[in-house]
This record gives C-alpha cells, structure tokens and sequence, in this order.
C-alpha cells in the first residue's frame, strides 16, 4: 500500500503493529491485548482522517497510484465484456477504451478513459488523456449503441485531453465539441460516473448523460488545481487553496445539482476494497439503467438538453 | 431593451486586456508595426490599412459592420455575472466584475443583438474579449441559450462570433458545464432546422473551441487568428519542441479540415448575406 502524506499517522501506526506482531511471534509475553488495542486505535486513526478530507487531499485520493480504473471495473462488473477498438479513421486511442458487454442480463455500451498502473503501462495509456481518435472512437460506439437501443455508461478519468500537435491537427477540439453535441440527443440511456479525475473538457467530452455519478474521493472542475494555481497565483505553490476555491469535490457538486448522486468509497478510498467498489458500481449502474428505460426517448432527451440548460448562475 | 447605433465619431473603448483598438487619433498595428489614423482604421473594418491585420475588436464594433445601418437591438442586457462561489485568488472574483465592469463599453463577455443583414434577420451572440478575457461564464451559456430561443422565436438563423481565452476559472465548474449547456442547446437548433453561423476570430482558445465554436453548420475564421483547444504555450511545453511556423492560425485550420472558409472583415456582411439567403432559399 502506497501511504499519501496526511496518511502519515497511519502508516506509522501500521509499521508499530507489524513491529508488535513481530514480537508477539518469537516472545513468550503475550502481547494479544496490546494489538487488539493497536488495531482499534488505527481504525480511530483512519475514521479521524478519511472522514475530515479537505479538497486538495481528495485530489490526491482520486489519483493514487493503486485506485483502480476503467478497464478493472468492465472486468469485475460484467458477466461478458469485449473490448471494441478503433475510430475507423485515425488510430486505436489507447487512452480511451470501450466496449460491449452485460450487467444482470442487460447489454450496456461502456466508454471510458483508461490510466495504466506501472511505468510503462502508463505511458501506453498516455496518462489516461485521450487524443481526438479516442472521442471520435467513443462516439462510434455510441452510435452503434442507438442504433442498437443498448443503453450507454461512461466511465471517466482523465486529467484532461491531451495537448499535443497531433491533436491539435486532428481537431481535438472538434472532437470534445462533437460528443457533447451528440451525447446531447443520443436516442438511449446515458450514464456517466467519475470514478477518478474529471478535468475539463477532457473529462465532459464523455460526460453529458441523463445521470451523472461521481464517486465520493473524485473531483470534477474546468481547470485542475495545479494549473489553476499556476495561472491565477502565478506560482504552482497554491495547489491546495486552489482545490478549495475551485470546490470541486463530488460533495461540493452534489450540492449544486451539477450532478445526480455520489457513490461512497470503502474507508480511505476505492483502492482499499476495490472489491466492494466494484459492487457499489455495478448495482448502481444496475439499478438507475433499470429506471431510466422506463422513460420515454423523447422525454429523455428533453429532460437531458433541460438539466444541462439550467446550470450557471446570475443576477437577472 | 437598448439600442446601439454605430456612430460616426467612432466608439471609444478601453485599452484593457489588449483590446488593441484605440481611442486616439493614432493607432499602431501590432502586427506591421505602421502608426496610421484611427479613422482610417475604423472605416476599413478595423483592419490594418497596410498589412491587412485584423485589429481584436468586441460585438459593439462588430455589430457595425454587420447589421444594417449599424443598428441592433441588444438582448438580455440584464443580466448580471454573480459571483455564487465566492472565489477568491489575488483578488476576489467579485472585485475582478466591478473592476472590469467600470473599465468595459460592455456588460459581460458575451453580448447577444438582433438585428438585419441587407434585409435578412439574424441573431448575433458575439464575445467582448475585454471582459475577462472573453472568458467562458455562466452569462455567456445562459446569454447563448436565450439567443436561440430567439431564433426559434422568429425562425432567424445564429451567428456566433467566438473570441476567448477559455474557461472562467472563477466559476470552475459552472464554466465547465457552459460547454454541455450550449452544446445541448445547439441539438434544439438543429432540430429546429435553423443554420448556424460559427465565425471563430483571434484568439479562439480552450472550452469555446471544444464546444459552439466547432459546431457550426458552417465554420468560418478570420484571417490569421489564433484557434485550438490547447494554448501554444501548453503544448508547447507538452512536447518540448518549437511549434511550426502557422500553427494554429485560421490557414492551418482550413487546411486540416475544421473550417468551411476564411472570411475578411470587410466581406463578412455580404458573406453573411449571401449565406442566410442561400439557406432560406430552398
Ligand atoms: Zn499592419
């Protein structure tokens, strides 16, 4: 397990146990007592800890190197999954999977951004930030989902789209601007979930659904806190004050209507269970899949283009 | 409900945020370094009398040169930008309004005119990169929203001028959803079978772009200007190497598929003309 900087006092109280245990093997003194009371001190530790998260700790959750990301979870919650690839036109987006596959007996388009879990992993991946082939390759499935009436999830994660020469060529912004576009009137259910990163456009270029679900140690903003900081504070420094202003946690979100509902995590984080993640994921995709069939297509998308145009503020 | 009519004594604006047009009686391009009358400069459309540089001008200029007689009526005026998360970086978000409101001939990033073109209705939704950079904000979606209910209302079509550094970050996620907003806003449109008019201008940067900017049922640039979804300087540093010489700019753009044509200032009325014609004319 990889230990984060506020997690300190948990890890030390860790190494303390092991130490204890270690003793307890090779000693004649019984020291049963001592660990039951080391254990249920680390789990006040934790509940002192994982239930005060401030928002740039939250950030740091959603990007620990252990959570688990899209391709994990289509592996777990499906009875069937296939792995779909391709745009037809560029390339294969590594950095954006998708595919067909099955929860509790009914069909489901998956999309989503895919992170890779070592050092060579996450290069092939290109850190989970999509390239215009991966939107366009999102959006053919899409497609073949409408044709087809199979409902659509996407799963998000990504510090944002990725800014190369390429891209740029290829019209990366084109391409975000297209998906939003037709996700706004695609004729099936579409369900988003953010189950890490959702920055910018990156992020949202997958993400306009009839839900959208954000996992409870994930963030959602125009702008990450790091580049935030650098082009507001002028310094990279004010990282954390910056994930404060841009209140951008799944809490925050909630509260603003800005999405439909958050997911709670095992205690420290989906990496601590990925297991029971993964459940938690599939029966809510399970169940609001089941609800959102029974409304009718049209009103779906009304109600859709409807959510979408009641976000923002003013004074009138 | 206000009227704007373009005066002969020209339209006096700041020098905030390098919007580049003057109020003096001198004006020095940018681009060819020339110093010539700012008269000139206005009677040719804002371009540089002698390189044919676009000067960055707001939707008050624009709305001159592209209605007839100068005149449009300007729509959703009341609405005010608020400040709903209290953010604050160097300066609170609520100061940055105030200041940027007593220095601005405009209320918000975004202003919204109907008016005709040789005749032809046309609902106009243009971005004042002097307020915040032309900055993508909760007005701007909400100001986009209310154009097209316009042009469902009198069966018009849209013309959106886009000029913008990107997102509000003092609205982080609202700006975000900006993008969602208008883009599902656009497929009401669509349906409508009314044309969209996207004319992208110097600079065309981040969320505008990945969003109303492209979907056009036309796309249309200005000569020369600034358009992509990364700034130069990120990728730039992205990549580690130079950036090749156009880049970005509207000629590039053109020839990599993502515009229709390029249209200069001085023949965008008419063009704009010709094109709502054509598409009525069925
Ligand atoms: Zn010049």
């Amino acid at each position: 397990m990889t230990f984060l900087d506020f997690e300190k006092p948990i890890e030390e109280l860790y190494e303390q146990l092991n130490k204890l245990k270690k003793i307890g093997e090779n000693g004649k003194v019984d020291i049963q007592s001592t660990i039951i009371e080391m254990e249920s001190k680390i789990e006040q530790t934790k509940q002192a800890i994982y239930k005060n998260l401030n928002s740039w700790q939250r950030v740091q959750l959603s990007r620990h190197p252990e959570r688990p990301y899209t391709l994990y979870y289509l592996n777990h919650i499906c009875s069937r999954f296939i792995e779909l690839h391709g745009d037809r036109n560029v390339a294969d987006d590594k950095a954006m999977v998708g595919g067909i596959g099955e929860i509790d007996g009914q069909t489901i388009m998956f999309i989503g951004q895919q992170k890779g879990e070592n050092t060579k992993q996450r290069q092939y991946r290109n850190f989970g930030m999509a390239n215009p082939e991966g939107y366009r390759k999102a959006l053919r499935l899409m497609k073949i989902a409408e044709r087809f009436n199979i409902p659509v999830v996407a799963l998000i994660d990504t510090p944002g789209a990725f800014p190369g020469l390429e891209a740029e060529e290829r019209g990366q912004g084109e391409a975000i601007a297209r998906n939003l576009f037709e996700m706004s009137k695609l004729r099936v259910p579409v369900v988003c979930v953010i189950i890490g990163e959702g920055a910018s456009g990156g992020a949202l270029g997958i993400g306009i659904g009839d839900r959208i679900l954000m996992m409870e140690n994930t963030w959602y903003s125009v702008i990450s806190p790091e580049s935030c900081s650098s082009i507001l504070w002028h310094s990279w420094d004010h990282k954390e004050t910056a994930a404060e202003q841009l209140k951008l946690t799944a809490d925050h979100m909630y509260q603003f209507k800005l999405v439909d509902g958050v997911l709670p995590e095992p205690l420290g984080g989906a990496h601590h269970d990925p297991e029971r993640m993964a459940q938690t994921l599939k029966d809510t995709i399970s169940n609001t899949i089941r609800e959102l069939k029974l409304i009718p297509v049209n009103d779906l998308i009304r109600d859709r283009i409807q959510k979408f145009c009641q976000m923002g503020f003013f004074d009138e | 409900m206000s009227w704007f009519k373009r005066s002969a004594e020209g339209i006096t604006t700041t020098t905030e945020e390098k919007l580049e047009v003057p109020d003096g009686i001198w004006w020095k391009c940018p681009s060819c370094k020339k110093t010539i009358p700012t008269i000139d400069l206005q009677e040719n459309s804002y371009v540089c009398t002698s390189c044919e540089y676009h000067a960055r001008v707001n939707s008050v200029e624009y709305f001159g040169i592209i209605y007839d007689e100068g005149r449009a009526e300007l729509l959703f005026e009341n609405l005010k930008p608020k400040d709903f998360l209290e953010f604050t970086d160097l300066k609170p978000y609520k100061d940055r309004i105030k200041e940027t409101l007593s220095k601005s001939n405009v209320s918000e990033a975004l202003t919204v005119g109907y008016g005709t073109v040789n005749g032809h209705g046309l609902v106009t939704a243009c971005m004042n990169f002097n307020f915040i950079g032309g900055s993508m904000g909760s007005i701007v979606g909400e100001k986009i929203s209310r154009a097209i209910d316009v042009c469902l209302q009198k069966k018009a079509p849209l013309l959106i001028i886009s000029k913008s550094g990107g997102a509000r970050m003092m609205e982080s996620a609202f700006s975000l959803m900006q993008m969602a907003k208008t883009s599902a806003k656009l497929t009401v449109l669509a349906e409508a079978q009314l044309p969209y008019f996207s004319l992208l201008t110097d600079p065309t940067t981040g969320g505008v772009t990945a969003s109303y900017a492209m979907l056009g049922d036309i796309n249309m640039a200005e000569p020369g200007a600034l358009i992509g979804f990364a700034g130069p300087r990120v990728i730039k540093e992205t990549i580690k190497k130079d950036l090749p010489k156009g880049f970005q700019r509207s000629e590039f753009l053109l020839e990599h598929g993502f515009l229709d044509f390029i249209v200069k200032r001085k023949e965008l009325k008419q063009r704009l003309s010709d094109l709502i014609q054509l598409f009525e004319n069925k």
